[in-house]
């Protein structure tokens, strides 16, 4: 794979390799943050030094549907030991899905020095690189956050109805039988969390994974990726686009492709998702 | 209502006992280091494997297979071609060591809720999701069997 520099990306500096993380474990101006969806995994072994945002227990409000408020954001920096000035270095596994997750609500609090590792936690494996078992502990910070700010980079229910009408562009980033609805119906499948089947009409269909080699876990080279979703479904870098999924944490994944790597420049994630819309009495569904 | 095998009704009060979250994430670590033992044997099947033992709503890949004991009982094997799925290679551990070998009406009465008692309620709904697929295929096969009878 070329390097992150020769790839054609409209912005390089979001995203670093596993060389340049290795070379950078010991920066104090750096922290490594581990996201996964496998909450085994980061106690299992991890890079040197680098600590662990959970999604579930660090990132959501534990009451309502949301993410944490700027206090808990406050909170969750200073338990990690960053300030404003720390870049943040994510990574994870599932092809760095819920690192990419993180980094989005990171975003929501404005914390712009934030990148992800290319490849992730299989790349970092696959180069036989370090891991260890041991909890690095940092001395608390004062972080000082913002008002989360929700107007960006993600859409809410209402909003993505108005982008209907409007017959802009939805990207349906989950696999083609949840986009069909035929997954709901599945003989011996959990119920999936909505009680319609189907997606966002006029939504396109594109797996989040499309955009990455599967082998090592890389983003694709930016033609790979404008052949994928400029060649095949029509979006243009000046599209007003909205991604969803399931929960919005795969859409975070290719709202950070649009959004950095092709330099899109107004793309939201809809975290509502299809767990709200399948769920949501007289929104139009189709199949 | 039937009970749910002796052994996985063990395993479960171990887990509501615990109470700290990394001594829980450290027992379920111990579980998925024993995977190969339960891992489907190359007499049985070879990748590319049948879709048909594909557990559908398993993020990790996972797959189940049966095996009829003389007993009439059913022999469960796993695999999870996702190397980083260590939760789904726990859960698999975990239902061969408690529903091998076990009656089939108590199999077929084990409930996806174990995977919240087990992994705690704090777990994300795709994992949960994914987890409760291979119980759900575990359970499905006892009542096939059953219903076969």
């Amino acid at each position: 794979m070329a390097d992150i520099s020769n790839r054609g990306y409209v912005n390089t500096d979001v995203l670093v390799s596993t060389d340049w993380v290795a070379q950078h474990l010991n920066d104090p101006k750096i922290r490594i943050v581990e996201s996964n969806e496998d909450p085994l995994l980061y106690p299992s072994g991890h890079i040197p030094g680098a600590v662990q945002v959970d999604w579930t227990t660090d990132l959501n409000d534990p009451l309502r549907r949301d993410y944490l408020d700027n206090d808990g954001f406050e909170k969750l920096a200073s338990r990690i030991g960053i300030t404003n000035d720390t870049t943040v270095v994510f990574y994870g596994d599932k092809n760095n899905w819920w690192a990419t997750y993180a980094f989005w609500v990171f975003q929501l609090f404005g914390h712009n020095k934030a990148k992800i590792m290319d490849g992730g936690r299989l790349k970092w494996e696959k180069e036989n690189r370090e891991l260890t078992r041991d909890v690095t502990q940092y001395p608390a910070t004062q972080y000082k956050a913002p008002e989360r700010d929700d107007h960006k980079i993600r859409a809410f229910r209402d909003q993505v109805l108005k982008h209907i009408e409007a017959r802009r562009p939805l990207v349906d980033v989950r696999s083609p039988d949840e986009y069909s609805g035929k997954k709901l119906h599945m003989e011996g499948y959990p119920q999936e969390g909505a009680l319609r089947g189907g997606h966002i009409p006029g939504a396109k269909s594109v797996p989040w994974a499309r955009a990455v080699n599967t082998e090592d876990g890389t983003f694709k080279p930016a033609d790979e990726l404008r052949a994928i979703y400029e060649g095949e479904k029509g979006l243009k870098p000046d599209d007003d686009v909205i991604a969803y999924c399931r929960i919005g944490e795969r859409s975070s994944h290719t709202w950070f492709v649009l959004k950095y790597l092709l330099g899109y420049k107004q793309v939201r994630n809809y975290d509502g998702s299809w767990t709200e819309w399948g769920n949501s009495v007289g929104v139009p569904i189709e199949k | 209502m039937a009970q749910i095998p002796d052994k996985l009704t063990e395993i479960i009060d171990d887990f509501a006992s615990i109470t700290d979250r990394n001594e829980r994430v450290e027992y379920l670590i111990e579980k998925a280091d024993r995977f190969a033992e339960v891992k489907v044997p190359a007499t049985l099947a070879t990748r590319p494997y049948d879709e048909r033992h594909r557990v559908p709503a398993c993020e990790s890949e996972a797959f189940v297979w049966t095996v009829e004991q003389p007993d009439h009982t059913l022999k469960y094997y796993f695999d999870v071609l996702n190397p980083q799925g260590l939760s789904a290679m726990a859960m698999s551990v975990i239902l061969d060591e408690t529903c091998s070998g076990q009656p089939l009406e108590q199999v077929a009465a084990v409930s996806t809720d174990i995977v919240l008692q087990i992994f705690g309620r704090e777990i994300s709904m795709g994992k949960g999701q994914g987890l409760m697929g291979i119980v759900s295929v575990v359970q499905h096969e006892a009542k096939k069997r059953l219903q076969r009878a």
